[in-house]
């Protein structure tokens, strides 16, 4: 729908009961297959892709 | 988003904001909240939002034949450099010295970054290390009412989006982007209660920095908490140090400024567990909730496995992974979904923020406006302070008071959108 802006430009700038943490046993295990998940994807023209990540101006 | 708001700078149905800044990224501002479980579901929430941007991009290059996928991140620096991060805004009440009052707020927001940093692999050409926060090396200044050209830590701009003569903005944007529900939690809500106690004009320790710009990378670049600052007065002092001392400060105002809460009380005991930890180097008593420890782990535990250097790209790459928004390809919601990195809030409630306001603060009246006007098919205007129909001049609303909810002007206007005949003018 429709909507304009009161300004043109844009500004710059832009409890309920805690959750326990998250559990520690097995983490170790959980890590490593989390990483087994997704090793191919990273080595997978790792500096091509980081390199081609650049995010022109912003604050 | 433009194709629904005719524009590229929108108010969403859950009050919040949602524009292309500077640079062709998207922003996305949060309404007003007046708790911090709000505050992080509706931060959350922006992530689904944007992300829906994203696949509707995906859509677009499938139908257009283009074999691609589209990457959004909620991260802090690029790799050419560029800076850009999250910026956190408390209201507070307008005081005549409120430089002098935003000026004692640095130390603190300087050495927070070894609880609350982000993290980050930093390369130089000594080599690589890990440091606490991507956002320390592009702090330039502690307070300027500029943000694009001197980067300062506070902007002081006056611009309260409420009644000026009763408050003032508090602009922090020294602050990380933040993955992790608990960091900002600690993020946010430790600064919260340095501020309750400042406005109660309570007394600060003094903990002047002798050099801000100096001591913001000191800090970041000692993952062991060690290295000391320089205070105006002449002492040094680790990071620890004075961390430790802005929470011993707030922890004798529990019970007396500060209502003890369970909610303080998490804040408080991950606050001191996060200093502990870079105390004593153990990371395992914050590996789960502070985003800087989360990720070293993650990346020691890679670097084990591929045997590989620090500045190795793979391992850039898994940093950029963590920040992924997506919440499939995204490294930080896998770890959330296999118990490896801590909630605050529900799902649901999550979800639920995606499009319905915070209930409790002005948001809610800017969400049920939007709404109505949007299912009217009616033009409109929105801003932060102004609800504002198209057509006669008493169709406008301004909303000073952030903490109303409930509003008559709103609810006449609401009416009108309902029923077109009713008089407004």
């Amino acid at each position: 729908m429709p909507q304009t802006h009161a300004s043109g430009q844009p500004y710059e700038d832009d409890a309920p009961e805690p959750a326990p943490p998250a559990a520690k046993a097995e983490s170790s295990d959980a890590l490593d297959s989390l990483l087994d998940e997704i090793d191919d994807s990273l080595q997978t023209n790792a500096e091509q892709f980081v390199r081609s990540f650049v995010q022109k101006g912003g604050q | 988003m433009v194709k629904w708001g005719r524009s590229s700078n929108v108010f969403l149905p859950n009050a919040s904001r949602l524009y292309i800044d500077v640079g062709a990224h998207p922003e996305y501002a949060t309404a007003e909240c007046d708790t911090l479980t709000d505050l992080i579901a509706s931060d959350k929430a922006g992530e689904r939002i944007v992300h829906g941007l994203v696949e509707e991009g995906e859509r677009r290059l499938a139908d257009a034949g283009i074999d691609g996928t589209i990457h959004l991140y909620k991260n802090n620096v690029d790799s050419a450099g560029n800076s850009y991060g999250c910026h956190e805004n408390y209201l507070v009440r307008r005081r005549a010295d409120f430089r002098a009052f935003a000026s004692a707020l640095l130390p603190f927001l300087i050495t927070r970054q070894i609880v609350t940093g982000a993290g980050t692999i930093t390369r130089s050409p000594a080599g690589a290390h890990y440091s606490f926060s991507p956002r320390a090396d592009h702090m330039w200044e502690g307070l300027s009412s500029a943000t694009t050209r001197s980067r300062p830590m506070i902007n002081t701009r006056d611009e309260p989006h409420a009644n000026a003569e009763l408050y003032r903005r508090m602009h922090v944007i020294v602050g990380d982007s933040s993955m992790s529900e608990t960091t900002t939690l600690l993020k946010v809500g430790a600064t919260d209660l340095i501020l309750r106690i400042m406005e109660a004009r309570q007394p600060l320790p003094d903990l002047a920095l002798a050099k801000e710009m100096q001591a913001i990378r000191d800090v970041a670049h000692d993952l062991t908490g060690e290295a000391t600052v320089e205070l105006a007065d002449g002492r040094r002092l680790t990071a620890v140090q004075i961390q430790s001392t802005y929470l011993d400060l707030v922890r004798a105002h529990v019970g007396g400024v500060i209502e003890p809460t369970p909610e303080v009380e998490r804040i408080l005991d991950l606050w001191e567990r996060g200093i502990e930890a870079v105390r004593t180097q153990d990371l395992s008593q914050v590996d789960t909730e502070l985003d800087w420890a989360i990720k070293l782990r993650l990346i020691e535990r890679y670097q084990a496995r591929l045997g590989c250097a620090l500045d190795d790209p793979r391992l850039a790459r898994l940093e950029l992974a963590y920040h992924d928004i997506s919440p499939t390809r995204g490294l930080f919601h896998r770890l959330q979904r296999d118990g490896l990195a801590a909630t605050v809030v529900e799902d649901a409630a999550i979800q639920h923020a995606t499009t319905a306001p915070p209930a409790t603060t002005r948001a809610a009246l800017r969400g049920r406006f939007v709404s109505a006007a949007v299912a009217a098919g009616q033009d409109f205007t929105v801003d932060w302070v102004h609800l504002k129909l198209a057509g006669g001049s008493k169709r406008t609303v301004l909303l000073k008071d952030p903490f109303r909810n409930t509003d008559e002007r709103v609810d006449v206007l609401l009416t009108a959108l309902e029923d077109p005949s009713a008089p407004v003018d």
